[in-house]
C-alpha cells in the first residue's frame, strides 16, 4: 500500500493557478532519526495564533499521510490578558506512522511562545521532553506576570527537558524588516517562524502552507509575503543553527487506512457534512433553527455557507426559538435540526417535550460541554446524558446517539436522521467538545454509498369508519415501527390538528380520557424501544473477564489503554456504544458474559447509573470531570486495577 | 376578494367557491358561554372563503391559553403549540413553505409575557405570519390571574393587594419592535374586524391584530366603554388610511398634533381649527405618529382608543429574502454538489 498526495487545489485551475506554494526539502547535512510517534504542543496567548499554527501543522501532517489526532484548547475569553496564565492557548498533535486513537497523553515537544504557555504546560511534559521558548518573551515582567522570580530558562528548573532557547520574535521581525511592516505588524508572523521551524524540524510538506497563506491573505499581499517570509525564515533556522542538530522523519502511515480518498476533518465539520448528506439522502430540505453557543456555533456557521444545498439557516433570538422555527420547519416537511449545547437542551426542554408528542422528525444536536450552568463552555465533557434521557416533564423518551471519533460524526449524524424519519420523533445526537475540534483523517465515502433515507409523506385517507367513511388520522400508526403518519400542510384532504395536549389515539383528537392517555404513554415508549438498532459488538480476542464499556468521544483513549493492556498481556473486552437509547437488544447479555463492566466516563457515571439500572450490574465507574480527555496511560492504570480486582 | 393578493401569490388557490362551513372543524367548540373567542372565531370562519386560498396550504399555529385552542376549531391544518413559542414555530413553517398562508392565535400572556421575545423577533425580522393577539387583559385558563395588559393596581387571586407592574400597550410595543403592519379591533365588532383582518392577509410579512376580546369569565366588561354605543362614541377612534382623525358625536372632535411637544392631542373641533385635524397615513414609513397614536387612549377609562390600521408599510420580507439568498448562492457557485463538498479541498490518496 503506498500514500500520495493528491490536492484538487493543486490540479484546478483558474483562481488557484496563481497561488503557489514551494516545496523544501533539508539538505541533508544533519542528522536525520526515524520516529514512529511525534507529540507536539504549541501555547502561546489566546492572540499568538496557535490554533491557526496547529491547524496548519495539521493539514500538512495529513496531507503527508501519518495517522493524526488533534487536541485544540483553549480559554472562554476571546482575548484574556495578554501573558497571563488563563490567556493561555494550545493546539496538541499526535501524529504517526501506524493508527493512532487519541492526541497523545503527554507532549514531546512544546513550543512556548511565552512564560505563561511554559508556565501552563510545563507539569504535562515527561523527562526529557523538548521545549522550544521563545527567548524574547522571557523578560522581568512577563515572566513575574505568571510567578517566576527568576528566568526558568537559567535557574536549572528546565535542566529535565531539552530546551531550545531560540529568539522568535526578534528573528522573525529581523526577517521581515525589508516589508516595510511596523514591528507590531511583523511580531504577529512569529508563529509562522515558529511553524516553519517545527516543519523543518519533522520534515513536513511545506508548499500547502505558502499556498494557504497566500490565499487568506489575498487581499493583502504584503501581509501574504511576509507571512510566507517568516515561515521560510523558520525553516531556513532550523536547517542552518546548531542548536538543531537532527530532524526527524515520521513515516506515513500506510498501512494504518483502507485505500480510498481522505481528507483531515473536525468533529463538527463531519457532523455538518452529515447533515447535508443526510438531507440529500432523504430528499428533504435542511432546516437549521440554532442560537449560537459555544461548542456548537460552527455548525451553523458551515451550514450556513452551503445554501446552493438548498440549506436554510436561522439564526434564532434564543435556543427555544431555535428548536421552535426547526419543529415547525419539521411540520411543514423539511428536514429540522437544532444545534446547541448543554445550557441550550436546558432551555429547549420543553419544545422537545412537544416534539415527542407531536411525532414530528426532529434532530436535537447537543455538542457537550464543561457543566452545570455556564460551566467551562470551550472544554469536553459527556454530563448531558441524563439530560438527553430524562431531562423533560412526562414520559417523554427520546432516542439518543453519539459519535465515538470526530469522523465518526458524519455517520452519526445519518444514523439520528435515519431514526427520526424512520419512527417519526425527535433524536438527541450527542457529541462533545473534544470531537467537535479535535479532527483525524477522514476516508470521504462515495455518494452511493450513503444509505437511502426517503420517507413517504401521507396523501390520502387512511382510515376507513364505521359507516365507510375514508378519513385522514394523523395518529394512526404504522403496525410494525408505530410511526404516524407524515401529512404536510399543502395535502388536500388530509388537514389536522396536532398539538401538545393529549391526544386520543388514531384520531389525535385532544382527550383527557384516563385509559387512552395510559395507552399513549406506553405507545410512546414501545414505539422508541422498539427502534432497530445494530447489536453492540465487543472486541474480545482473548476470552477476558473483564469488559470496558464507553460511549460517545472516550473511544479513542479507551481504545488507546485497552491496546496498552493487551501489549502487556492483561486481556480486556471494549465494546462501545453508539446507541444510548434504546440500547442494543444485546446488551445485557453482553454484560452478563464478564465479571467485572468498566464505565469510564468523562462525568460522574451516568451511564453506569442507566446499566447498573436497567441491567442489574454492578457496574465499576471511573469518572474524570476535568473538561480533558482522559489519557491513555491514566484508563490504563484503572482498567489494570478492575482487572486484577 | 377577486384580485390576486400580492402577499399571497405563492399560495394556491381554492378550486371551488368556499363557504364558512368549510373552515368548520368536526371538534365541539369548548370557550365558556358568552365568551369573545366566539365572535372572532365566526368572524375569521366566515373571512376565510373571502381570500379563496386552498385550505390545506392555511395553517393556524397557536401557543397556549384559551384562544389557543383556535386551531383546533379551524378545518385547516394547525398545530397547538406550547406557552409562547408560536412565534417561533410558525417563523419556521412560513420560512420553509412559501406556498402557505400561516395564522398565529395567541393571547396577552401568551405573546406578551412568556413569549415577549418572539414576538417582538418574528415582528423585526417581517416573517410572513398574520398574528392574531386576542387580549383580554386578564389570564383565563389559569384562572384569573392578573396579565402583562392588565391595569395597575387590578385585584386577582395572585395580586389580592392589587397588581403593581404597569402594563403593555401592545401596539405601542409591537410598533417599538418595528412591526411593518399593526392594528386594533374589537371581537364584537365582526364588520370592523374582518376589515382589519383583510388589511392583514393583503399585508407582506408580519402582521399584528391586538382584538379585544371579552372574559366574561374573569375579566367581563374590560371593553364595555368601547362596545356600548354611546361610550364607544366618545372612547373609539376609527383610524382610516387618508381620512381625518375625527370620532364622537357627529365627529365633533379630532386629532391634532400639539405644536409645543409634538405629542398628539384631542381637541374639539371647529370651523378654525377643522384643517389641522391630522390625517391617518398608515403607509407612511416613519412609526412615530403611528406609536403618537397608539400612546392617545387614557389607560384607565380607555377613552381615545384607536382602532383600525395603526401602521401597513412595505419593507423586505424574511421568508422572501431567505429564499432569495438561495437562489443567489446557486446562481454563484452552482447546485450544490455532494461528492465536490464532501471531498472538500484538501485531499490525499490511499491506494490499494
Amino acid at each position: 500500500m503506498t500514500s500520495q498526495v493528491s490536492s484538487p487545489a493543486e490540479q484546478a485551475d483558474g483562481a488557484n493557478e496563481a497561488v503557489v506554494g514551494e516545496q523544501r526539502k533539508p539538505s541533508g547535512a544533519k542528522e536525520v532519526r526515524q520516529l514512529d510517534r511525534v507529540i507536539i504542543r504549541f501555547a502561546g496567548d489566546s492572540g499568538d495564533g496557535m490554533q491557526l499554527t496547529g491547524d496548519r501543522f495539521t493539514s500538512e501532517t495529513a496531507s503527508f499521510g501519518n495517522d493524526l489526532s488533534t487536541l485544540p484548547n483553549f480559554p472562554a475569553e476571546i482575548r484574556a490578558p495578554a501573558g497571563t496564565l488563563p490567556g493561555v492557548s494550545s493546539f496538541q498533535l499526535h501524529f504517526a506512522d501506524h493508527d493512532i486513537l487519541t492526541p497523545g497523553d503527554a507532549p514531546n515537544v512544546l513550543v512556548a511562545m511565552n512564560p505563561a504557555a511554559l508556565r501552563a504546560n510545563i507539569e504535562d511534559l515527561p523527562r526529557g521532553a523538548e521545549i522550544i521558548v521563545n527567548t524574547d518573551e522571557f523578560t522581568k515582567r512577563p515572566m513575574a506576570k505568571v510567578g517566576y522570580a527568576t528566568s526558568p530558562l537559567e535557574d536549572g528548573s528546565l535542566e529535565a527537558f531539552r530546551v531550545h532557547p531560540v529568539a522568535l520574535t526578534s528573528m522573525t521581525i529581523e526577517a521581515l524588516k525589508d516589508f516595510g511592516l511596523s514591528r507590531k505588524e511583523a511580531e504577529r508572523s512569529k508563529n509562522m517562524f515558529a511553524l516553519g521551524l517545527l516543519s523543518w524540524m519533522y520534515h513536513r510538506p511545506t508548499e500547502g502552507t505558502e499556498k494557504f497563506l497566500r490565499t487568506k491573505f489575498a487581499r493583502k499581499p504584503q501581509i501574504a509575503e511576509a507571512n510566507v517570509a517568516a515561515f521560510r525564515a523558520g525553516w531556513n533556522f532550523g536547517e542552518t543553527t546548531e542548536d538543531f542538530a537532527v530532524s526527524y522523519e515520521v513515516a506515513p502511515a500506510t498501512s494504518a487506512f483502507p485505500a480510498g480518498t481522505y481528507r483531515n476533518i473536525s468533529g463538527n465539520l463531519a457532523l455538518s457534512l452529515g447533515l447535508i448528506a443526510a438531507g440529500r439522502q432523504a430528499d428533504l430540505p435542511l432546516y437549521l433553527g440554532s442560537y449560537p453557543i459555544t461548542p456548537a456555533s460552527d455548525i451553523l456557521h458551515e451550514l450556513s455557507r452551503h445554501k446552493n444545498f438548498g440549506v436554510r439557516t436561522f439564526q434564532a433570538e434564543d435556543e427555544i426559538a431555535g428548536i421552535g422555527a426547526a419543529l415547525g420547519a419539521a411540520f411543514g416537511g423539511s428536514l429540522g435540526v437544532t444545534t446547541t449545547s448543554g445550557p441550550g437542551v436546558a432551555l429547549k426542554s420543553e419544545a422537545i417535550g412537544l416534539a415527542v408528542s407531536l411525532e414530528l422528525p426532529l434532530l436535537i444536536i447537543d455538542i457537550q460541554r464543561g457543566g452545570p450552568s455556564t460551566g467551562l463552555p470551550t472544554k469536553t465533557e459527556q454530563a448531558d446524558l441524563l439530560q438527553a434521557m430524562y431531562g423533560r416533564n412526562g414520559e417523554a423518551p427520546v432516542p439518543v446517539i453519539a459519535p465515538k471519533t470526530p469522523g465518526d460524526c458524519f455517520d452519526a449524524a445519518i444514523d439520528a436522521v435515519r431514526i427520526a424519519l424512520t419512527y417519526r420523533t425527535p433524536v438527541f445526537l450527542l457529541s462533545d467538545g473534544y470531537l467537535a475540534n479535535g479532527s483525524e483523517p477522514w476516508r470521504v465515502p462515495e455518494t452511493d454509498e450513503l444509505p437511502d433515507l426517503r420517507v413517504q409523506f401521507a396523501s390520502g385517507p387512511n382510515h376507513e369508519l364505521a359507516d365507510g367513511t375514508e378519513v385522514f388520522w394523523p395518529y394512526k400508526r404504522d403496525p410494525k415501527t408505530l410511526a404516524r403518519p407524515w401529512a404536510v400542510p399543502g395535502t388536500p384532504g388530509l388537514e389536522h390538528r396536532i398539538g401538545g395536549i393529549e391526544k386520543q389515539d388514531g384520531t389525535g383528537n385532544i382527550s383527557y380520557d384516563p385509559a387512552n392517555h395510559d395507552f399513549m404513554v406506553r405507545t410512546r415508549q414501545a414505539k422508541i424501544d422498539n427502534i432497530e438498532v445494530p447489536d453492540l459488538e465487543v472486541d474480545d480476542p482473548h476470552g477476558a473477564k473483564t469488559l470496558v464499556l464507553g460511549w460517545g468521544s472516550t473511544f479513542g483513549p479507551i481504545s488507546a489503554a485497552v491496546r496498552r493492556l493487551r501489549v502487556e498481556g492483561k486481556p480486556i473486552a471494549q465494546a462501545h456504544l453508539r446507541h444510548l437509547n434504546p440500547f442494543p437488544r444485546n446488551l445485557g447479555e453482553v454484560l452478563k458474559r464478564y465479571e467485572h463492566v468498566v464505565v469510564p466516563e468523562m462525568n460522574l457515571g451516568q451511564l453506569a447509573t442507566l446499566i447498573r439500572a436497567k441491567y442489574l450490574v454492578d457496574a465499576i465507574s471511573y469518572n474524570q470531570v476535568n473538561g480533558m480527555p482522559f489519557k491513555a496511560e491514566q484508563l490504563a492504570t484503572a482498567l489494570k486495577e478492575a482487572i486484577d480486582d | 376578494m377577486t384580485e390576486v393578493i400580492e402577499a399571497l401569490s405563492l399560495v394556491p388557490k381554492a378550486e371551488a367557491k368556499q363557504s364558512m362551513k368549510d373552515f368548520k372543524s368536526d371538534q365541539e367548540v369548548r370557550w365558556c358561554p358568552g365568551c369573545g373567542d366566539y365572535a372572532v372565531l365566526a368572524a375569521v370562519q366566515g373571512f376565510m372563503p373571502e381570500l379563496g386560498l386552498a385550505k390545506e396550504n392555511i395553517v393556524f399555529v397557536s401557543g397556549i391559553g384559551c384562544s389557543s385552542r383556535f386551531p383546533y376549531y379551524m378545518n385547516t391544518y394547525g398545530m397547538h403549540s406550547i406557552h409562547g413559542r408560536a412565534p417561533a414555530i410558525a417563523t419556521g413553517l412560513a420560512s420553509s413553505r412559501r406556498d402557505l398562508s400561516v395564522w398565529v392565535v395567541t393571547g396577552d400572556g401568551d405573546a406578551l409575557s412568556i413569549g415577549g421575545n418572539h414576538l417582538i423577533h418574528a415582528l423585526r425580522r417581517n416573517v410572513n405570519l398574520k398574528i392574531l393577539l386576542f387580549n383580554n387583559r386578564i389570564y383565563g385558563l389559569t384562572k384569573g390571574q392578573y396579565s402583562p395588559t392588565s391595569e395597575v393596581g387590578k385585584i386577582t387571586k395572585s395580586t389580592p393587594m392589587g397588581s403593581l407592574d404597569a402594563p403593555f400597550n401592545p401596539v405601542s410595543l409591537a410598533i417599538g419592535a418595528e412591526a411593518s403592519f399593526v392594528a386594533r379591533t374589537v371581537d364584537s365588532d365582526r364588520k370592523h374586524l374582518t376589515s382589519v383582518l383583510r388589511a392583514a392577509a393583503e399585508h407582506q410579512g408580519t402582521a399584528l391584530i391586538e382584538i379585544y376580546q371579552n372574559c366574561n369569565i374573569f375579566n367581563d366588561g374590560a371593553f364595555e366603554v368601547l362596545k356600548d354605543k354611546q361610550q364607544a362614541e366618545e372612547a373609539v377612534i376609527r383610524l382610516e388610511h387618508g381620512q381625518p382623525i375625527r370620532f364622537g358625536a357627529d365627529n365633533s372632535k379630532g386629532v391634532v398634533r400639539d405644536q409645543a411637544t409634538g405629542d398628539l392631542k384631542v381637541i374639539a373641533v371647529t370651523e378654525q381649527n377643522a384643517s389641522q385635524i391630522l390625517i391617518h397615513d398608515a403607509h407612511t414609513t416613519s412609526p412615530t405618529t403611528a406609536f403618537a397614536l397608539s400612546r392617545l387612549a387614557d389607560p384607565d377609562t380607555l377613552h381615545h382608543t384607536p382602532i383600525g390600521v395603526f401602521r401597513s408599510v412595505d419593507r423586505p420580507v424574511y421568508d422572501t429574502q431567505m429564499s432569495d439568498q438561495l437562489e443567489a448562492a446557486i446562481e454563484q457557485k452552482g447546485k450544490g454538489d455532494l461528492a465536490t463538498l464532501l471531498a472538500g479541498n484538501d485531499t490525499w490518496t490511499v491506494v490499494g
